[in-house]
């Protein structure tokens, strides 16, 4: 079976849509044709990496206007899972975000979400792209 | 955000009755924390049964509730992680700082 998915979604900057999105991240997921190893995880996988795409984008790169939409992407061929999370605002810098702390002396409420991308896909990267950004995401799937 | 409240042994237990624990209403989860430990609660129990999802807004939220804790040197210990939220704990660590238990028996045990 070969695979060959484009799906665009254009949604309000809003948590509420969280749920939404990951839903069809991990649908979308069940019906890809890849090995089984990335198969049995991959469903859980997409959905955590679309939900910590979209709230960095929703609080931090839209953070200045309230009333923006983003854009998400998510492109699947034989070889490989692309997802694009496209935001209006100032942006920021990816390579800036430290690895959490991983003990339980200087723990930190926040920061494990650019971690948890890092971690699950294979490439991660944050670019401008025609006057706002893109974080772009990549799983090999062959 | 639904959650259930039981005192037992004198230990505080909140069950979060809801399948996701994610940016859209991990606040309500914190407020709820904060609120606990502000009355008097010092040792708590949160059962996380009916949690499928977890983000990493979630897990802030648990830890912000670990830290608040120990701080009136208490403790804040989770029962009943599902599949998905095991993996998210393993994958940021989070499994060697929480005193984690598979019922809310096991935990309440814990303080016997």
């Amino acid at each position: 079976m070969k695979n060959d998915i484009d799906i665009d979604i254009t949604l309000p900057s809003h948590t509420r849509h969280l749920r939404m999105i990951s839903n069809v991240g991990e649908k979308v997921a069940q019906e890809i044709d890849c090995p089984e190893g990335i198969r049995e995880t991959l469903p859980s996988q997409l959905a955590i990496v679309l939900t910590e795409g979209l709230v960095n984008a929703i609080k931090h790169a839209n953070s200045a206007e309230r009333n923006t939409e983003i854009h998400v992407r998510i492109n699947v061929s034989d070889k490989v899972l692309v997802v694009r999370i496209y935001d209006s605002g100032l942006g920021f810098d990816l390579d800036a975000v430290p690895t959490p702390c991983f003990t339980s002396n200087g723990l930190e409420e926040k920061g494990r979400g650019i971690f948890i991308l890092r971690s699950l896909m294979d490439t991660v990267k944050y670019s401008r792209s025609d006057g706002g950004n893109v974080l772009e995401m990549r799983k090999n799937l062959a | 955000m639904d959650i259930k409240t039981e005192l037992t042994e004198g230990v505080t237990v909140l069950f979060v009755r809801e399948d996701r624990l994610d940016a859209n209403n991990s606040e309500e989860l914190k407020i709820e924390l904060r609120r606990q430990f502000e009355s008097g609660t010092k040792d708590l129990i949160l059962d996380l049964k009916e949690v499928l999802f977890i983000d990493s807004s979630g897990l802030g939220v648990l830890v912000s509730g670990y830290k608040n804790a120990s701080i009136l040197h208490g403790s804040l210990k989770l029962s009943n992680l599902q599949s998905q939220v095991k993996s998210m704990f393993e994958l940021t660590r989070l499994h060697r700082v929480f005193d984690i238990f598979t019922t809310v028996d096991d935990a309440l045990q814990s303080y016997r």
